[in-house]
């Protein structure tokens, strides 16, 4: 966590809750997100990351609990009075507006004048390199110019905080990519803290700073994505974050822990004896190899098993292995095809002593 | 693309190399078929409005005989002469200004409703459409009848305002009572195409506009209103457009010095038994309407 100095946090949420009727879309959330950060708020759709996102907007109202921008309570401020702009999912540009009349919308609409608006609009119609299309309808330009200019509207208003509503959702991969590198770029450049909302993981891990993974209305975890990657803190994270084998067991004593299936393996982790847990496993730090291969059998950190898929991923060979009823998803080295192993080979996995976690169920 | 054919004949056909030509005669025969699917309607579109139409035109420029008949001989412009008159001038301003109040009251009731209607859940939605439509269900006339009653010297309007202490309303055989009457009979006209165009604006460009600080209204004058510009164009030509030529309404809630263009018009051909100068009315009055479509229409689809 980077909040060892004092600062004013740009934007601090405390025990916010947001009920619809009968609906908890948010539950209690408590979060703060540094000045000049790129945050992420990550989850499955119907999470409420994105009323979290329009809860500091200013475009739905907390049921209870405190929201602040930069120290101003600002709880039910009107969209309108908020320091902040939003870049909406599908952009929401003005339809029968041209771009530099998208773009100077903000600016117009507090007071600047024409020429002005004008003048500071183009800068920014520069700036995301939409020069020369200023005259353009929004059906005129493809999505990922729609998308620039959406940031150029936002960006226009010089707002202490960009919110970002999954921004690059409706944009193909190779696009999406660029614009990530973009997005980034432009973020450190004008300092400003970004907020956006994901469901796309690897998006969030590749962008941000700090992501925030909500389930259920419920904020899970925030940290950094290493954190988030080694070290999450339930079921939930562990399978949402990247791909991971998750295998229930129990605590036992001496660091061990007992699958289900009666292995004993070591797994250091501060969970009381006799309780259930997952042992989560990513499927690239375990190695595989013929059952002599085992580098150190009796550590604990190794299984056996029969292979019973192999796919070629290009990069990589993905191993679905049985070991007594559990099945162990096992990423390795694209090796050449005479060093492969097959469906119905016997075989051993084994993994680092650092590599494993405990999450509990 | 025909529904029927595909599946029944499709199997028995031999299969055929595709040709320009082949195309061509296909493209022929679909075209052949739309046809004829047409044609009922068209038929009676041709026989029962667009001949009436052509004969009103014709008429305008005949001859009135001293009987009180119409010579279709001597064919002349003097009843389009007949229009600048003092009366003509009169009736037809009176009509306008009548059309523009009715309309503008409408837009005004109809725009905050249609949008309220708009914003609501579809069950919501569905359901104060059909209050909107329930007047419908009652032949117009006896609505207007209706209305004559409330509003008459001893009626439930009168009484209520008497008990009030305001006195006692005589609305009935006013303008105001015939602009009511207007306002009553055309608001639902109003309402539906606004609502259509409300409905289908994404709310997220509401958002937005407040989002880069635009105030409700600054929200409304920029984005709604814009972009809910051709409902406010086709609710105004309906409402406009029966309004200049009400015939009903003035007739039933209006007194006689309150005579509109629909009345006028009448009274040329049953009283005043002058078929072409009612002939040339009436096609003075299409103009104007044709006029005021178009040059709405056009207004409309610019701005979109």
């Amino acid at each position: 966590m980077n909040t060892t100095a004092p600062t004013t946090p740009a934007v601090s949420i405390r025990e916010v809750t947001k009920r619809f009727g009968d609906v908890t879309a948010v539950d209690a959330v408590s979060l703060d997100i540094a000045d000049g950060e790129f945050f992420a708020m990550l989850g499955p759709s119907g999470c409420g990351k994105t009323t979290t996102l329009r809860m500091i907007a200013g475009l739905e109202f907390p049921t209870e609990g405190s929201l602040q921008i930069f120290g101003d309570e600002v709880g039910t401020l009107p969209p309108n009075k908020r320091p902040v702009n939003t870049v909406f999912q599908n952009y929401a540009l003005f339809p029968h507006m041209n771009v530099l009349d998208n773009v100077s919308f903000g600016l117009r609409m507090s007071g600047v004048e024409k020429k002005n608006a004008a003048m500071r609009a183009m800068d920014l119609i520069d700036l995301v390199q939409l020069t020369g299309m200023e005259k353009r309808k929004p059906n005129q330009l493809s999505g990922g110019q729609q998308q620039r200019v959406a940031l150029a509207r936002a960006l226009v208003n010089k707002p202490k905080v960009l919110l970002l509503d999954e921004p690059l959702g409706a944009l193909d991969l190779k696009l999406r990519q660029e614009m990530q590198t973009e997005l980034k770029t432009l973020q450190r450049e004008l300092g400003v803290s970004f907020v956006f909302v994901t469901h796309d993981q690897e998006e969030a891990l590749t962008m941000s700073d700090r992501i925030a993974v909500m389930h259920d209305g419920e904020l899970l975890q925030v940290g950094s994505a290493e954190e988030l990657y080694e070290r999450p803190v339930n079921r939930f994270v562990a399978d949402f974050i990247g791909q991971t084998n998750l295998l229930p067991a129990t605590v036992a004593e001496n660091d061990m822990i007992v699958l289900d299936n009666g292995s004993k393996l070591l797994c250091p982790n501060p969970h009381a004896v006799g309780s259930k847990v997952s042992m989560s496993l990513r499927p690239e730090s375990i190695r595989i190899g013929t059952r002599d291969a085992i580098p150190a059998p009796d550590q604990g950190t190794s299984l056996q098993g029969v292979v019973s898929d192999m796919s070629y991923l290009g990069h990589a060979l993905l191993y679905t292995v049985k070991v007594d009823g559990l099945s162990l998803e096992v990423r390795s080295e694209p090796v050449s095809a005479d060093r492969r192993f097959g469906p119905g080979d016997d075989v051993a996995v084994w993994w680092d002593r650092t590599a494993d976690w405990v999450v509990p169920d | 693309m025909t529904l029927t054919e595909i599946p029944e004949t499709a199997p028995e056909l031999p299969v055929q190399v595709a040709t320009p030509e082949l195309e061509a005669t296909n493209e022929r025969n679909d075209r052949r078929r739309g046809f004829l699917m047409a044609l009922p309607a068209f038929s009676f579109l041709t026989v029962f409005f667009a001949l009436p139409l052509v004969l009103v035109v014709v008429y305008s420029f005949a001859t009135r005989n001293r009987f009180g008949g119409t010579d279709l001989s001597g064919w002349n412009t003097d009843s389009y002469q007949e229009l600048g008159s003092d009366l003509v001038r009169q009736v037809l301003t009176r009509s306008l200004v009548l059309a523009v109040i009715t309309t503008v009251i409408c837009l005004l009731l109809a725009y905050p409703f249609a949008y309220y209607m708009a914003t609501r859940k579809i069950g919501i939605r569905n359901l104060m459409l059909v209050f909107v439509m329930i007047p419908f269900w009652t032949n117009f006339l006896v609505r207007n009848y209706a209305w004559y009653v409330i509003l008459g010297t001893d009626g439930p309007l009168s009484q209520v305002t008497e008990t009030v202490g305001i006195g006692p309303t005589r609305l009935l055989f006013t303008q105001a009572a015939v602009v009511l009457g207007l306002v009553y009979g055309f608001l639902p006209f109003m309402i539906l195409p606004l609502y259509a165009s409300i409905e289908r604006i994404d709310g997220r460009l509401l958002e937005a506009s407040r989002d880069l600080y635009a105030t409700g209204a600054q929200s409304f004058r920029h984005v709604l209103l814009p972009l809910s510009l051709p409902g406010v164009v086709a609710g105004s030509i309906l409402v406009f457009i029966p309004s200049l030529g009400a015939y009903v309404t003035p007739e039933i809630l209006g007194g006689a010095k309150t005579t509109l263009l629909g009345s006028y018009i009448v009274t040329q051909f049953l009283t005043a038994r002058n078929f072409p100068f009612g002939a040339a009315l009436s096609t003075v009055l299409m103009v104007i309407m044709l006029s005021a479509t178009i040059v709405y229409f056009r207004k409309g689809g610019r701005t979109l």
